[in-house]
């Protein structure tokens, strides 16, 4: 089997060690014979829809984000969108996640806009407002059409903007403990069709293998039919990552 | 900060001097924390503008040195060349680099009666948090500054990289040409200062390009500064160092790395150090050893001798004291143990941490069988609680060198996921507390082979606290 994945901006967007959600995808797939290129693309480089069965995207500051968007917008934005609307795999971490919505609206009121993939906005409340910072953990649910039975995501959030679902956009995740989109309504990250949001960097994959698999298997998916289910492999150090992150915040499996 | 308070010594001052002592005493004495910072706390409780009356005694005034890697390597070596030169010289001691850590320092120099012994005689020296910069200004009036870099870390305290540049670039708009600028000319977030406001400027950087990485830029993950503060654009490389380090340019707008006044003109890395360095500054050329390793000891030692020269130490001074110079707690320093050789090489950041990793990689002699490693990952408040830093560092530069590795520390496990991606082909050990770690690791170490111990911040005081108590160098806050 073959997947091939999208890394958008990865010298931009790669303040919060989110190359190692690239990393784990990467080990995964190796660990079980299945080939993995992955195509970096920065500034000025197009994007085929036809190209790719998964795109990361990861979080920057709030300079860099606003370097990009231009790009993301009128170079990549129409291909990324057609690519989703297909099925293709997205996962966007942060900066990513928030430029994947349909704005981000800064305290001065300048706007910058998103691709519009997930039906939610980001407003930043100004430097006196303290950023959402700390260890977080999230409880996606089940997935059984999908064949995943869902589970907790552990990690680390550390944004300014809050962000809020519109009423076409899904939640990714439930707050068991931290911020989560906005700190108040108890929703983490986005769903839509296959494209994933959320705010958990730290990194987020590699100790949440079980949601690693999930993406690949989507992704694997579109070109190897549904019945693709990726073997079991040694996850131990993986699980003993996850469980010390959850414990952290006084939270179990 | 108040620049109108009184600088003379009322009852409040005293009774803050009295306080502030008591405080340290019985922190000493209980052990916790070794009261560097404890007594400045109190004191400073009690009266606001201590460290402000007690700085302003110090005759040849004070040099402040800040940015994210260095301050406490650099800050040494230029206590080092002033111990050279006969000045006597007054430091906070290393990591006690906010406020209170300065005022206890200047606590422990003063009399009852709130007079700094030989306060007209001494020299201020003392590194500085990087966003304490504005009050330390404030408060201590500088004479010179030394920028050493700027690079992410403890980004869930700072929340990014650019709130630290914001805050320097208006700390640095508030300063008259009274004070004198030292600013790294290989890092463009530093140089960029000079033209912030009206201070003096002096540069310090590499110019021998046979050191610059040949995959950078972009080898390296963690690179924080590849675009033009001033227009946005990206910014190319000549040669780059490590991390934004390097000779850089930006071709949309023009600005580019400033010809340095002091500048490396030949830099040998050989291993484990020494490093052979030629120096050149407007005062003459400088040639020596530097018993460090790394080529961000390189840089700890251009902004060290170009700090001297702004103070107007002699130049005299600067060779033989960098060449005699000792290792900073936990900066590459060595111990004797159980018959192993030990070194602790701090690693806090991705971009410090990717320096270590370097050093170690070409420390590695095949011939003596592969590395023998003690990691430790805390996530404490001095740590920064985000510890997803390392995935930004380049573990993969030891993977295939390491023959064993002991991990430890309150997030061993992800450092444990970290090696396992990275390639480690031996699967390392986790020990959770540092005793039984250094114990295991010293346990497969050879004997007559060297041990590196890689901690992070919270880390480093434990394992130094473990060292003195086996007899090895003093406790950190007896050192000056």
């Amino acid at each position: 089997m073959h997947l091939r994945i999208a890394h958008l901006y990865p010298r931009v967007m790669n303040v919060y060690g989110d190359r190692g959600n690239i990393l784990c995808l990467t080990h995964r797939c190796r660990a079980r014979s299945i080939d993995v290129e992955v195509t970096e693309l920065g500034t000025g480089d197009r994007f085929d829809p036809a190209a790719h069965e998964l795109i990361f995207i990861g979080g920057a500051q709030d300079r860099e984000q606003r370097r990009i968007a231009e790009d993301l917008r009128s170079v990549k934005g129409e291909a990324v969108r057609e690519a989703i609307e297909s099925g293709v795999v997205a996962l966007a971490v942060c900066g990513g996640y928030q430029l994947f919505g349909r704005f981000y609206r800064e305290s001065s009121g300048a706007q910058l806009d998103g691709l519009g993939i997930f039906d939610l906005w980001t407003e930043h409340p100004g430097q006196n407002e303290p950023r959402l910072i700390g260890n977080i953990v999230a409880e996606v649910p089940p997935a059984p059409e999908e064949g995943w039975p869902g589970g907790t995501l552990a990690g680390f959030e550390n944004h300014g903007g809050r962000t809020y679902l519109g009423e076409g956009a899904k939640p990714l995740a439930r707050v068991r403990s931290g911020f989560g989109n906005n700190g108040k309504d108890g929703w983490e990250g986005a769903r839509h069709r296959n494209a994933f949001g959320s705010y958990i960097h730290g990194s987020l994959l590699p100790k949440n293998p079980s949601f690693a698999d999930h993406l690949i298997a989507l992704a694997l998916r579109r070109t190897h039919g549904d019945d693709v289910r990726l073997a079991p492999i040694d996850d131990r150090i993986e699980n003993a990552a996850h469980d010390a992150a959850l414990r952290l915040t006084g939270s179990r499996r | 900060m108040n620049p109108s308070a009184p600088l003379r010594t009322g009852p409040r001052t005293l009774a803050a001097l009295a306080a502030g002592r008591l405080a340290g005493a019985a922190s000493r004495v209980s052990r916790r924390g070794g009261g560097t910072a404890v007594a400045g706390l109190v004191a400073q409780r009690i009266d606001p503008h201590l460290a402000q009356r007690l700085a302003a005694q110090l005759g040849r005034g004070c040099a402040v040195v800040t940015g994210t890697n260095g301050k406490t390597t650099t800050a040494r070596m230029l206590a080092a060349i002033a111990a050279e030169a006969g000045v006597p010289a007054l430091a906070n001691p290393s990591g006690s680099n906010l406020m209170r850590g300065v005022a206890s320092a200047l606590l422990a120099a003063t009399g009852a009666l709130g007079r700094v012994r030989d306060g007209p005689d001494r020299l201020g020296i003392f590194e500085i948090d990087e966003a304490t910069l504005p009050e330390a200004a404030g408060a201590l009036r500088p004479r010179v500054i030394i920028f050493t870099n700027l690079f992410r870390d403890q980004l869930d305290r700072y929340g990014e990289v650019d709130t630290v540049a914001r805050l320097w670039q208006r700390t640095v708009a508030e300063l008259d040409a009274n004070t004198t600028l030292v600013l790294n000319a290989d890092d463009p977030a530093v140089a960029s200062l000079a033209e912030a406001g009206r201070a003096r400027v002096l540069t310090f950087g590499i110019d021998d390009v046979r050191v610059a990485d040949e995959s950078a830029p972009g080898g390296e993950h963690a690179s924080d500064y590849r675009f033009c503060l001033a227009c946005g654009e990206e910014l190319a490389y000549a040669a780059a160092f490590f991390g934004h380090i390097g000779h850089w340019r930006c071709q949309s707008c023009g600005r580019a790395r400033p010809e340095p006044d002091v500048r490396a003109t030949c830099v040998e890395l050989v291993g484990e150090g020494p490093t052979r360095l030629k120096i050149a500054t407007p005062q003459g050329e400088l040639a020596f050893a530097l018993p460090l390793a790394g080529l961000y000891n390189v840089e700890n030692a251009l902004a060290a001798a170009a700090g001297a020269l702004a103070l107007g130490l002699p130049s005299s001074a600067t060779e033989p004291a960098l060449a005699a110079f000792r290792a900073a707690f936990g900066r590459q320093e060595r111990f004797q143990l159980d018959g192993r050789s030990v070194m602790v090489l701090l690693g806090k950041n991705p971009t410090g941490m990717n320096q270590v990793l370097r050093t170690i990689a070409a420390a590695h002699a095949p011939e003596s069988g592969g590395l023998h490693l003690l990691l430790f990952l805390n996530d404490g408040i001095a740590d920064g609680r985000d510890i997803s830093w390392i995935w930004d560092a380049d573990y993969e530069l030891i993977a295939g060198r390491t023959a064993s590795a002991v991990i430890s520390g309150t997030r061993a496990e992800e450092l444990a996921l970290r090696l396992k991606y990275a390639g480690f082909a031996i699967e390392p050990e986790l020990v959770r507390d540092a005793q039984p770690a250094l114990d295991a690791a010293l346990a497969r170490t050879p004997v007559g082979q060297m041990l590196y111990i890689v901690p992070t911040y919270t880390a480093m005081l434990e394992i130094r606290e473990l060292l003195a108590r086996r007899g090895q160098r003093p406790h950190f806050w007896e050192e000056a």
